[in-house]
């Protein structure tokens, strides 16, 4: 089974995001990339598959700043090809991310597509589904297990609350995965080393992006933060009204 | 505006998910600034009675055996259909395993842009969305002439989305709903005995305030008013009194629900680690100096051996 | 335990034994005399599958393949108790353990929490997943100012390896201030990495991740390389271990010396300085990695008896037989598995031996203790009346005065 892998880098939260002077985008002076945690998630998927039932992983992605080291351990986890889409992604969106990835995705005629369900920058749209309909794939998404078969896979779809729906796609498909039926493995950093000098990154130059069914932001801001605890006073009775109405703000109750 | 802002509902197995009732509560206030009526849109088979607590000004219904359950492939062609037949100003979806295996299709097949996470609209109609793990607000105009939303809950009451009185009923035109290429097999209940907490959406959790073992009873009455489980912190776990598939913390779980309801908490490094991604983290701890209060977005130094019984019967009472 | 006597694969036991004979010292494995003191000494020992000395029995029977799909080894906190008993001078923990823990690593058989320390170092240069952009943080609101060697390039007597727990972890930061402001009061001329130093890698390796522990080594090299200083002082024994033993065949060779160490040269200078009164039962407890491995015993306690008021007090297990709070080599990212094993704690016990002989304060010298110790305090019947103090922070209380 040949199962492609289209992932993509966020900003990473352990550092303080800041907005650039011009209000409408993350000032990227200051951001760290990481990998989209569901699109990690979507690569172990995609090895534990191949390892259960044969064939070929690709990891995908656009370059970034770390995307290399991401692309040699995936490597050294089991991934078999690896390719890096070259361009200028800086006003890139998902919608023309997809449209380039669908491009290379033509060539390639993958039988499976994994990739993260959500990534937490995702704002016109998410890439799993877009994918999906620029390739004329069927999609399921929130996907946490599956099983393959010759032109079908059995997935388990999670819903909220935990009810869980087992659902069969025919292939060729695209899946938005949730988690994985693992977490994603550690490799050695010396394995990482060694697949460093042997594996290789196949270089796909895209010409022009289509952003197209984007989205224009006009302002970007950072919420209010309060430093401490808002505090809660009084009898158990009025902090306990307090509380549910919490809940129901919420929507939890 | 004054074009119709469109609701798709969601529902399964004969609920309608809450998420349903904040996209309509988000859309009324929405018509309210800018004109236009909310249409709830309902899929399904047979399922003309859920259309009974929505607090919308009609209901567009498609009735289909395909529909019976949701199925990404036969929601995509039923509603590219009623979205090119009536040109809506707006269509909402939820930012679920629905609606997000829906909205962005439909954006590539229709060529519609598509705004995710959206949490508020503003009073001149803007969306405000929520990024970055809520550390990032994003706002901008909702593109014209049509557009598509994925909603997050938390900026609207799902109180205001529901109604008594029902709406017209009418049915839309039905497309040939084949080449579906997913089927549901079965259902699968979810799994009590070994309860994942990491994907829990509200988590009461319990600390070493807690005391003995006998105590938890009362946690644990209060997440089943809740209808949500319980996590603890390491000292709870090591005492042998909650197990440690429990475990929330830097030996344990990483956790992120919506609610963290922290019990006898102290904030300590090892179990901030594991929670303080959490949408909104209330606090009870007698200490007001504890530095859970700094993570947390209330508190309360209330004894929890006193909030906890009065909490509970409140919950089942507004249940 | 059933010991097939028909290895399933001998080879594996052949190419393991011969990476010992590879590593110095390595080959004194062959002169193992079975007597059991490595299994009798190590503190989890009893509740290993493979204790150190039938791991080397598995070795000699071609079963180690067994040893490696079991996961006792993961119970070994590189506390150096073993190897330090061991009458043959077998480098049990630096070579044995660590070799078997590096094996298991790549077989990807790693605890979880593990696994995330490791991650986090690989991305943010410290274990503890922070921004590496906040670990000077702790420097605000000293005076005079902490010297940021990247940012001033100034030539300084002293490069003050401040390490990860130490620089990040919100217990351990006051006694880092505390030691900032001891440097200061005495004159020295100090700088720090700042935001680009790296973890100094020590537990990484002691758990089995060498290529990570080479990669930090030579970060932390280069840096060293651009600034001018005559010597080294860490705040972390696992740090002072690295740079005096391991980070030499690297090829990256400085003079370095625990902060106690340089303290205690200038004890006669700080002596005046300490004038308030701490009157306490003081019981220090020698980390592994300072006391057992690297022989300082004498400075720390030193230090302790010349703060006024100080009446220093011996646990049980002291100096070379100390035993270990159970965060070294990689301890500190396996306490949920370790719990799971053996539901103790060895913070646990050390924290009883310290109210046995009556102590109102356990003094330490590691950053990995003042949050192990009071955690365990915590757990431990009348726990409560016990302090935990880094060295630092003693020596500041009582300057204070």
């Amino acid at each position: 089974m040949k199962i492609a892998v289209p992932v993509k880098f966020v900003p990473d939260l352990v550092e303080e995001l800041t907005i650039d002077p011009g209000g409408t985008a993350l000032d990227t002076s200051w951001l760290r990339l990481i990998i989209n945690e569901f699109d990690d998630h979507a690569v172990e998927q995609a090895i534990l598959l191949k390892e259960r039932v044969g064939g070929q992983v690709i990891v995908a992605m656009a370059e970034a700043e770390g995307a290399d080291d991401f692309l040699f351990a995936s490597a050294a986890k089991g991934a078999d090809q690896l390719i890096r889409l070259t361009g200028d992604f800086s006003s890139s969106n998902n919608h023309a991310l997809a449209r380039a990835l669908a491009d290379l995705l033509k060539e390639l005629k993958p039988d499976l597509i994994l990739t993260g369900v959500q990534a937490h920058n995702d704002l016109d749209g998410s890439i799993g589904p877009l994918l999906a309909e620029y390739l004329g794939l069927p999609y399921v998404g929130y996907v946490a297990g599956l099983t393959a078969a010759a032109d079908m896979v059995t997935v388990r779809k999670e819903y909220a609350g935990g009810l869980i729906a087992e659902m069969e796609v025919k292939l060729p498909a695209v899946l938005g995965i949730q988690a994985a039926e693992q977490p994603p493995r550690y490799v050695a950093y010396s394995k990482i080393r060694q697949v460093m000098s042997t594996a290789k990154i196949e270089e796909r130059a895209v010409a022009s992006l289509d952003l197209s069914g984007g989205i224009t932001i006009s302002r970007m801001f950072q919420p209010e933060v309060t430093e401490r605890a808002t505090m809660m006073g009084g009898s158990p009775e009025e902090v306990a009204d307090k509380v549910i109405e919490i809940f129901k703000e919420l929507g939890t109750l | 505006m004054d074009q119709d802002i469109f609701v798709v509902i969601e529902h399964l197995r004969g609920q309608i998910a809450d998420v349903s009732y904040v996209m309509l509560a988000g859309a009324r206030q929405l018509t309210q600034d800018t004109g236009g009526k909310v249409m709830a849109v309902l899929l399904g088979h047979n399922a003309q009675g859920l259309a009974n607590s929505l607090a919308a000004d009609g209901v567009l219904y498609i009735d289909h055996p395909a529909l019976a359950e949701f199925n990404s492939d036969a929601y995509q062609i039923a509603l590219a259909s009623m979205i090119k037949e009536r040109s809506p100003r707006l269509v909402i979806f939820g930012h679920s395993s629905i609606g997000m295996d829906i909205a962005s299709g439909l954006s590539a097949k229709l060529g519609i842009p598509v705004v995710n996470s959206c949490r508020t609209f503003t009073a001149d109609g803007k969306f405000v969305s929520q990024i970055c793990g809520g550390k990032i607000m994003a706002e901008g105009d909702l593109p014209t002439p049509t557009a598509l939303i994925t909603m997050v809950p938390g900026g609207y009451k799902s109180e205001q989305g529901q109604s008594t009185q029902s709406a017209t009923m009418t049915a839309a035109s039905t497309p040939a709903l084949d080449g579906i290429r997913i089927r549901l097999k079965q259902y699968i209940e979810p799994d009590t005995s070994d309860l994942d907490i990491a994907r829990e959406t509200m988590l009461v959790s319990v600390g070493r305030g807690i005391q003995n073992k006998d105590n938890i009873e009362l946690a644990n009455e209060l997440a089943e008013a809740l209808g949500c489980a319980v996590s603890a912190s390491r000292p709870v776990v090591d005492q042998g009194w909650m197990p440690t598939t429990r475990l929330v913390g830097k030996s344990g779980k990483r956790v992120k629900p919506k609610i963290y309801l922290a019990l006898g908490i102290s904030g300590a490094p090892e179990h901030v680690e594991g929670m303080s991604d959490s949408q909104v983290i209330i606090a009870v701890n007698t200490d007001p100096n504890a530095p859970i209060y700094n993570i947390a977005r209330y508190g309360t130094t209330v004894d929890m051996f006193d909030l906890l019984p009065v909490l509970t019967d409140k919950i089942k009472q507004a249940r | 335990m059933e010991i097939t006597l028909s290895p399933l694969s001998p080879s594996f036991s052949k190419t393991f034994i011969t990476s010992l004979y590879e590593l110095k010292d390595g080959e004194r494995i062959r002169t193992c005399l079975q007597c059991g003191t490595c299994s009798g000494v190590c503190p989890f020992g009893y509740i290993m599958k493979f204790p150190p000395g039938k791991m080397i029995g598995a070795l000699r029977a071609e079963i180690f393949d067994q040893v490696i799909k079991a996961d006792s080894v993961w119970m070994c906190i590189s506390c150096n108790a073993c190897a330090a008993f061991c009458p043959s001078n077998i480098p049990i923990t630096s070579a044995l353990m660590t070799r078997a823990k590096e094996e298991m690593l790549l077989a990807g058989n790693i605890p979880s929490e593990l696994q995330a320390a490791m991650e986090n170092t690989q991305r943010y240069g410290n274990p503890l997943g922070e921004s590496p952009r906040k670990r000077a943080d702790w420097t605000a609101g000293i005076q005079p100012e902490v010297n940021i060697l990247s940012k001033t390039r100034q030539p300084v007597e002293v490069l003050w390896f401040v390490g990860d727990y130490a620089s990040f972890h919100s217990r351990m930061q006051p006694a880092t201030k505390a030691l900032a402001k001891i440097l200061n009061a005495l004159g020295v001329k100090f700088g720090i990495l700042g935001t680009e130093e790296f973890s100094d890698g020590d537990s990484q390796r002691l758990a089995g991740e060498r290529g990570l522990f080479e990669m930090v080594a030579h970060k932390n090299g280069q840096l060293f390389k651009k600034y001018k200083f005559n010597e080294i002082i860490t705040t972390d024994p696992h740090a002072f271990n690295a740079i005096k033993n391991e980070y030499p065949a690297l090829g990256i060779k400085y003079p370095v010396r625990h902060y106690t160490q340089f303290l205690f040269e200038r004890l006669e200078q700080l002596k005046p300085l300490m004038k308030k009164e701490i009157k306490a039962r003081v019981a220090y407890h020698d980390p592994c990695y300072l006391g057992r491995v690297n022989g300082v015993f004498d400075e720390p306690r030193a230090l302790l008896t010349a703060i006024p008021g100080v009446e220093l007090v011996e646990l049980s297990h002291q100096r070379m037989n100390s035993l270990c709070c159970g965060g070294g080599g990689g301890g500190m990212w396996l306490d949920g598995f370790q719990w799971e094993k053996a539901h103790t704690r060895l913070s646990e016990w050390r924290v009883r031996e310290a109210l046995t002989v009556n102590a109102d304060i356990l003094a330490v010298a590691c950053p990995y203790e003042p949050p192990r110790f009071e955690d365990a305090a915590k757990n431990v019947d009348a726990g409560g009346q016990l302090k935990v103090r880094e060295i630092a922070e003693l020596i500041a209380e009582s300057m204070e005065g």
